[in-house]
């Protein structure tokens, strides 16, 4: 019983992080219908950032850890999305409207350049970064058999989640902002002819996408404590597949399934095995695919003849 | 121009600073900060050069720009004999490459792998470029190719040769195995779906230590034979390919030899495209890649043509996978991963889909080239990706785009009786 | 009349609903062989639905389609098939309100990709076509033929290697009538075939659609908004308003019934019809 509440516990902050980058897979994939396959590796930039970020705060000596902490956050949302901006307006923008598949070959070759400047920039071992956030609770009942940990870090993770996803809501469906990202969404023309600065409303998509993913970059960082220029790729596979999964284009849709897709990942490596978590959660994209093809929370689509 | 140059400047460095500006580097205590600021100063400078660089040029060249617009659907008004002679001369000059001078082991094994991608984006042609479905896990096909050979030749000792159609066909079936369930599936849950399966058949080739020794790979595959006769220095009780012409052994024979396979191989595979474009089947490729509503509403099976285009892609990756094999002698799940599958719907979609022309073009650029610059290790990567970009922003439809009708009513009505469109009765 | 002419399609008790919107209520009626029956309506009536429904776009939620092709003992329940069987087996083929052409594809290939089903059994599945053996030859020689035929009637013969997204709207419209026919069907509908002609292209198409029910001997189902192609060619109307049938017979009762007139205009009973909309509705004795 108490192995199933530490993996259901370690599933949910794994899903945070999923759900944290899906987020930015479904604006992008809602707004202009595109696979913006290099999303994975602005997770990835954005955990760099935030590892240079900590140490730096090491050299300035800052050591009030909330401080630190909040301070990181901040540059790395910031300067990751500057990276998201920049991916957009260079590979994406020109190939707008143009022929379908030119940009997923765009967002590949970027996937593939951002991958390799890191490598280049940064080298190619992996990357440690000792425990900054220590401690945690600890549940155990009077018998000694219960016993689950609930870190202070995993708190922050779901804590920090829940807030950045309440607030993100707000925007979308309550500004003028999020009232032209959703119309931009529908009909890119006719927000355009209506007054919409489409151009503005796709680069504070990409902008939003890769702050969220540079969150959740951060928090791998701390989660795990090792980065390497190759994460982004395996992480954002999976987070594409909590967009599909929860139903590409809707908000809460991505966070189900980046929540489902956490738990799936962290059940199966505890209850069957490790080496083929990721086939499952393959296999159970392709299921409901098969089965549910607008994903748990998407529209269903009437076919227009 | 300044102003917008300067915006681009700052863009830039605030891009730098961050992964440019600091290096994580490894000390005793772990991780530390180097500094190389002057980085950040570079690629500020550059972007503003270039930016700048850029204005001007767009500013006069913008009469060449606009008059290389493209119309909305090229379709070449006569045929195109400017193409058939190019692809002719290509032909003759990959037959007489190993005759060169100048071509020597290297060269030749780097045409080999060159020819390995043309094949495998010839074979993806018919899945991407004329069927229209985007297949985003190719190289897991190629794998099941590689692997089934291998394993077929070590476990019962079958020559190349015979294991060659096991491995098309068996990787046909795989084709059908994934496509049957996602196919019909629209194009971007496709893409995400076979790249899932990609990734799943590499864990499984990477886990299954029984079957496909995990990681370590597969090593000390039988290399081909010359009908029957290897390409050894002496080999016991056979008679080797040197000893059967009365030559003397060199290694280059084998290599050569392995050239003018993947060039058989890869011609088949461009013999079979171009004349199944001009069968029912696979104008209704074509026909389901420009809409699917109206091809139901003809009366074809959307399910089974897609499957059939599914299929036939992967046996021509089976096949190529085979060829990789025996020509490493050694594979692991490594080789597999999805950057391969990456670079052949690159060299597809950047030869301009359905373009077999095209497709070598491409894979001359994006393989052929990097090869070059192998030195320059890690920059190789960076200058691929670079590239893709810059070719479709270049060229958002490919480099080679127009598209040859495969039927025509002027040519047909010249090869049957000559007549006038209007005598034409039922 | 032709009244007489033995049922190609009977529609019963169709209806379509959307979650909680009935696009169709209760429909039907009958199309007969060598007749041209037209559906009409205000937009939003359940036209389109009603075809998307016959050709297995949509399936049903209540009703039977049979269709009952001539020289053909059988008959085919419409609603229990796939949507491609029922071009290729029943023999319905279609057309669509915003033009579906193989755009990037030339004219001729999509004529010819409409033979598709025959041309597979003479390539047998291919394996002929590789081999280059003579009847597959002469099949595609065949279909050459046919479409030959077709573009001379569409007038489309000098344009057959032109990609088909690049002609004029008009003749857009009249190859994909020509490329339905292709099919060789028992049975032709056309979603909005006049949307967007002129008036000398919209009696062109008149004159073909009674070509082809006087030549080919096929019925023909037709949605139009058009009435001065409806009243001039069609033989029986059926009205749908709200998606329940509201009228149904020749266009001249039709175009009297009150019930026809208070859909379209939305007029209180016995109210006079104002002039220039009466225009718009004219009798003509069907053909």
């Amino acid at each position: 019983m108490d192995y199933f509440i530490q993996q259901l516990i370690n599933g949910v902050t794994l899903g945070a992080i999923y759900g944290l980058i899906a987020i930015g897979y479904t604006m992008v994939y809602g707004i202009i219908g595109m696979i913006n396959f290099a999303h994975g590796d602005i997770y990835m930039i954005g955990a760099f950032i935030s590892l240079v970020g900590f140490l730096l705060m090491g050299v300035l000596g800052i050591s009030y850890l909330p401080l630190a902490l909040f301070t990181v956050l901040l540059l790395s949302m910031l300067l990751t999305a500057v990276y998201g901006w920049a991916v957009e307006r260079i590979a994406y923008r020109p190939l707008r409207g143009s022929f379908k598949l030119a940009p997923l070959i765009s967002a590949i070759g970027m996937s593939i350049v951002l991958e390799n400047y890191v490598q280049v920039a940064q080298g190619a071992r992996v990357k440690p970064l000792p425990p900054i956030v220590h401690g945690g609770f600890e549940l155990s009942a009077a018998n000694a058999d219960y016993h689950v940990t609930l870190s202070y870090l995993q708190v922050v993770i779901v804590l920090v989640t829940v807030g950045l996803m309440a607030g993100f809501t707000y925007v979308i469906t309550r500004t003028p902002l999020g009232r032209a990202q959703r119309a931009t969404e529908q009909d890119m023309t006719m927000a355009s002819l209506l007054g919409v600065n489409v151009d503005r409303v796709v680069s504070t998509t990409f902008v939003l996408g890769a702050a969220l993913a540079a969150v959740a970059g951060l928090m791998v960082t701390l989660y795990y404590g090792v980065i390497d220029f190759y994460i982004g790729f395996i992480a954002g596979m999976k987070a594409f597949t909590a967009a599909v999964l929860g139903g590409i284009g809707s908000l809460p849709g991505a966070m189900l399934g980046g929540l489902l897709i956490g738990l799936i990942e962290a059940f199966w490596s505890a209850y069957f095995s490790i080496e083929y978590k990721d086939v499952a959660v393959f296999s159970i994209l392709v299921l409901v695919l098969i089965f549910r093809p607008t994903g748990l929370l998407g529209r269903p689509e009437i076919e227009k003849v | 121009m300044l102003k917008d140059a300067l915006a681009a400047a700052v863009v830039a460095a605030l891009l730098a600073l961050p992964l440019l500006g600091f290096r994580l580097a490894d000390s005793q205590q772990g991780l530390s900060l180097d500094y190389r600021f002057a980085w950040v100063g570079y690629a500020a400078a550059a972007v503003f050069i270039g930016r700048l660089g850029m204005a001007f040029a767009a500013a006069a060249f913008s009469r060449v720009f606009q008059r290389k617009r493209q119309t909305l659907l090229p379709l070449a008004g006569r045929p195109s004999r400017n193409r058939k002679i190019v692809g002719w001369l290509l032909v003759a000059a990959a037959l007489l490459l190993p005759l060169a001078p100048f071509a020597d082991r290297n060269l030749i094994d780097k045409a080999t792998l060159l020819l390995i991608y043309v094949m495998l984006g010839w074979g993806l042609n018919i899945v991407v470029g004329l069927a229209g479905l985007l297949d985003l896990g190719y190289v897991a096909f190629y794998a099941v190719g590689a692997y089934s050979y291998a394993l077929l030749s070590q476990t019962f000792g079958l020559s190349f040769w015979l294991c060659l159609p096991f491995a098309g066909a068996l990787a046909a079936c795989f084709g059908i195995l994934l496509g049957f369930p996602v196919l019909r599936l629209r194009g971007d849950y496709l893409a995400i779906v076979t790249l899932g399966f990609g990734e799943i058949v590499r864990v499984v080739l990477l886990n299954w230590e029984s079957l496909t020794n995990g990681p370590n790979g597969i090593s000390g595959i039988q290399r081909p034979s010359f009908f029957g006769l290897p390409f050894l220095a002496a080999a016991p009780g056979r008679t080797t390919f040197h000893e059967f012409f009365g030559l003397p052994f060199s290694p280059g024979q084998r290599i050569i030899f392995l050239y003018y396979v993947i060039l058989v191989l890869a011609l088949a595979t461009n013999l079979f495209t171009l004349r199944i474009r001009r069968l029912p089947i696979g104008r209704a490729w074509e026909a389901l890649r420009e809409d699917e509503t109206a091809c139901r509403s003809l009366g074809i099976n959307p399910t089974r043509t897609k499957l059939s285009a599914f299929a036939l892609g992967a046996m021509f990756a089976g096949f190529a996978g085979s060829f990789f094999a025996t020509r490493q002698g050694f594979i692991s799940p490594e080789s597999f991963t999805f950057i391969e599958s990456a670079i052949i719907l690159a060299i597809v979609v950047l030869g301009g889909m359905g373009s077999q022309i095209g497709i070598v073009l491409a894979a001359i650029l994006l393989v052929g080239l990097p090869e070059w610059f192998r030195d320059l290790q890690q920059y190789r990567m960076l200058a691929f990706g670079g590239a893709m970009v810059l070719i479709m922003l270049w060229r958002p439809r490919g480099l080679l785009a127009s598209r040859e009708p495969t039927i025509r009513l002027a040519a047909d009505a010249l090869e049957a009786a000559p007549q006038t469109a209007g005598e034409a009765a039922r | 009349m032709t009244a007489a002419a033995p049922p190609l399609l009977t529609v019963e008790h169709l209806t379509m609903r959307f979650g909680g919107l009935v696009a169709i209520n209760d429909l039907s009626f009958t199309a007969r062989q060598r007749q041209i029956t037209a559906i009409i309506g205000p937009n939003g009536a359940g036209k389109t639905t009603v075809f998307n429904c016959l050709t297995g776009f949509y399936k049903p939620s209540v009703g039977r389609l049979t269709l009952t092709p001539p020289n053909n003992g059988g008959c085919f329940l419409l609603e229990r098939m796939e949507g491609f069987r029922i071009a290729k087996d029943a023999g319905v083929a279609r057309t669509f309100q915003n033009i579906r052409l193989f755009a990037g594809m030339s004219v001729l290939e999509n004529l010819v990709v409409a033979q598709h089903n025959r041309l597979m059994r003479a390539s047998a599945y291919s394996v002929a076509g590789l081999l280059g053996l003579n009847r597959y030859t002469r099949a595609e020689r065949q279909a050459v033929e046919l479409a030959r035929y077709w573009l001379d009637r569409i007038e489309l013969t000098g344009q057959a290697d032109w990609a088909a997204g690049n002609l004029p709207y008009g003749s857009q419209r009249r190859l994909e009538i020509a490329r339905a026919m292709c099919t060789e069907p028992c049975l032709l509908c056309l979603d909005e075939p006049a949307a967007g002609l002129n008036p000398r292209e919209s009696a062109q198409l008149n004159e073909l659609l009674l070509d082809i029910r006087g030549q080919h001997g096929i019925g023909l189902l037709l949605i139009e908004h058009d009435m001065s192609v409806v009243m001039q060619i069609s033989d029986h109307v059926v009205v749908l308003d709200h998606g329940a049938p509201i009228a149904e017979g020749t266009p001249d009762m039709v175009s009297n019934d009150p019930a026809v007139i208070r859909a379209y205009l939305g007029a209180a009973e016995g109210e006079a019809l104002p002039p220039d909309v009466a225009g718009g509705l004219p009798t003509a004795p069907p053909c």
